[in-house]
């Protein structure tokens, strides 16, 4: 060290100067009713940086009916990994294109991994997941189980992956090969 | 008599509860300040709800010092197996007790006259007749002195608190303590002796009241104008006494989990903590009082304003007395703000540069600048 940092007053004060700005700055902001710091309040705030393809919270994609697009093939529950869904499955005679339809369809948010296999394991495009994990944090780990009204509030009229309502899909004849 | 009896009664009230206030508030200040300084937001989550109501009070958080101080008084006390539970019970009280008692010499308002304030009133005014008192709890000519005599009974309270805890890390913060203490106490005396010969008395309102002439024709007759290098050297080395960073050596959470208090908790925990809290407030006050002009505004006496050009303000006694109040109050806050500036900056030293620093390089400067100090008061006085 020189003379000069030797003497200890003179850096010190310029790191007090340093870190007093910094202070002074950020104090200016919130005195001015802006913000001055870089975090996110959690839960009330969305951080803006989320990635694009960032896997949060599930969403069930629905018909232009409103009923959920799964068909209950417990595919995703067989290769979720944390083993957090579970599905109930239901029959529904007066809809013969989609006789069969999850009753119960339940993910356990305290042990799902956000791991995204059930996404890409549904044959059906029915489960997706949307960047944002609102709402999830709670007091109790009973009240984290989401069921079908909280997971069906996406709406899909805005989905351009998918056109709704969809092509009636030809049965494939069979033997024709 | 019983005037007497009731002004200091009033002023015990006010300066316990100023203490006890900053103590609180500074908890606050210290977390909010570093929050804001490191791009942060600080605590702000503890909340009162107002009965029956879901109104949530978060008031920026202010709440988290009471929470804190609740959670100290509810949680289990715990006690270490030790051969000397006196002491170990005493310590706590050893180091909080002085902490209190240094503020009763320090003034905090000049002269008080309760006639000239309740003129209003006659009777109150014909029953405190010409009585003053100054705004001080105990107007005691050694005040520096018992400032120094109180302040250096902390050391005893840390080392009872590290020898009686049957603790290697309480013991070696105990000792690191007594150590750190005694070497920058005498630091401190020795910056203040310059002051002491400047001022040509102890007695800490009559320094007070010496600050506000003019200095030099412009400047406010503060003690830091007087004594700059004495003020930096006194500033760091209570920051020492204190222990906080970059000075903290004796409770170093990284080497010695809490130095000398690692054997308690709860409470007494708590009243080691307020204690530190605390003297923040009493460095702040001490070194308002010694160089930054005590509790005038600059150029201000107990009538008015004299300012260096010959122009004067009078003001009226309750007027003065409020501003002296508040005055004070701001310029301790600003002092202790200043503490916690330098706590969030500097990192800690290494101990041997801790000693080294205070013995190698803090105490020849005092020395050299009471000597300088000496010489140009001798200088000045022969002519």
């Amino acid at each position: 060290m020189s003379l000069w940092e030797r003497l200890y007053l003179f850096e010190i004060l310029r790191g007090l100067g340093i870190t007093g700005g910094v202070f002074l700055r950020n104090m200016w902001l919130w005195m001015t009713f802006r913000k001055g710091a870089l975090t996110t309040y959690y839960p009330e705030e969305t951080r803006f940086d989320y990635a694009e393809r960032n896997r949060g919270k599930h969403v069930l994609t629905q018909r232009p009916d409103g009923k959920p697009q799964c068909i209950a093939c417990n595919l995703c529950a067989t290769v979720c990994p944390a083993k957090c869904i579970e599905i109930e499955a239901a029959f529904d005679p007066d809809d013969p294109a989609h006789p069969k339809s999850p009753s119960r369809f339940e993910i356990d948010y305290s042990r799902c991994i956000f791991c995204g296999l059930c996404v890409e394991a549904c044959p059906e495009d029915a489960i997706r997941m949307v960047k944002e994990v609102p709402n999830l944090p709670a007091y109790d780990r009973r009240t984290m189980w989401l069921s079908l009204p909280e997971l069906l509030t996406w709406n899909p009229q805005r989905d351009v992956a998918k056109p709704y309502p969809g092509a009636p899909r030809k049965e494939p004849t069979r033997g024709a090969e | 008599m019983i005037q007497d009896l009731l002004v200091y009664v009033v002023y015990i009230g006010y300066a316990v509860s100023v203490l006890l206030v900053f103590g609180t508030v500074l908890t606050w200040v210290e977390r909010k300040q570093a929050a804001i300084m490191s791009d942060r937001i600080g605590a702000n989550r503890a909340y009162v709800r107002l009965p029956f109501t879901q109104i949530k009070l978060v008031w920026l958080g202010l709440f988290h010092g009471v929470a804190d101080g609740l959670k100290m008084m509810l949680k289990e006390d715990w006690r270490p197996v030790t051969y000397d539970q006196l002491a170990y019970a005493l310590a706590p009280w050893v180091v909080f007790t002085p902490v209190l008692l240094v503020f009763a010499v320090i003034p905090f308002g000049g002269i008080l006259d309760p006639a000239a304030l309740f003129r209003g009133i006659p009777a109150v005014a014909a029953w405190f007749g010409d009585r003053t008192y100054p705004l001080q709890i105990a107007r005691l000519d050694a005040g520096l002195l018992i400032v120094f005599a109180f302040g250096g009974l902390t050391i005893i309270g840390a080392m009872l608190a590290g020898w009686s805890s049957s603790n290697k890390f309480s013991m070696l913060g105990a000792l690191r303590a007594g150590s750190q203490m005694i070497s920058y106490e005498l630091i401190m005396g020795l910056t203040v002796l310059g002051l002491i010969v400047i001022y040509g008395t102890v007695d800490l309102d009559a320094m007070a009241r010496q600050q506000s002439g003019v200095a030099f024709g412009v400047l406010p007759a503060w003690g830091v104008f007087y004594q700059p290098f004495a003020a930096i050297l006194f500033m760091t080395a209570a920051i020492a006494e204190n222990k906080r960073i970059p000075f903290d050596l004796p409770e170093a959470e990284s080497e010695l989990i809490a130095g000398y208090y690692t054997e308690y908790s709860a409470m007494k925990m708590g009243l080691f903590m307020f204690a530190e809290f605390i003297e923040i407030a009493i460095i702040g006050a001490l070194f308002t009082t010694l160089f930054l002009g005590a509790y005038n505004l600059p150029f201000m006496t107990d009538a008015g304003f004299v300012f260096p050009g010959g122009g004067t303000v009078a003001l009226p006694h309750a007027l003065v007395v409020l501003i002296q109040l508040v005055v004070f109050l701001l310029k301790v806050l600003l002092v202790c703000s200043f503490q916690i500036l330098v706590r969030w900056t500097l990192p800690r030293f290494r101990y041997d540069q801790l000693l080294k620093f205070a013995w190698k390089f803090m105490f020849p400067l005092a020395l050299a600048n009471l000597t300088v100090t000496v010489v140009a008061v001798w200088a000045l006085r022969a002519q």
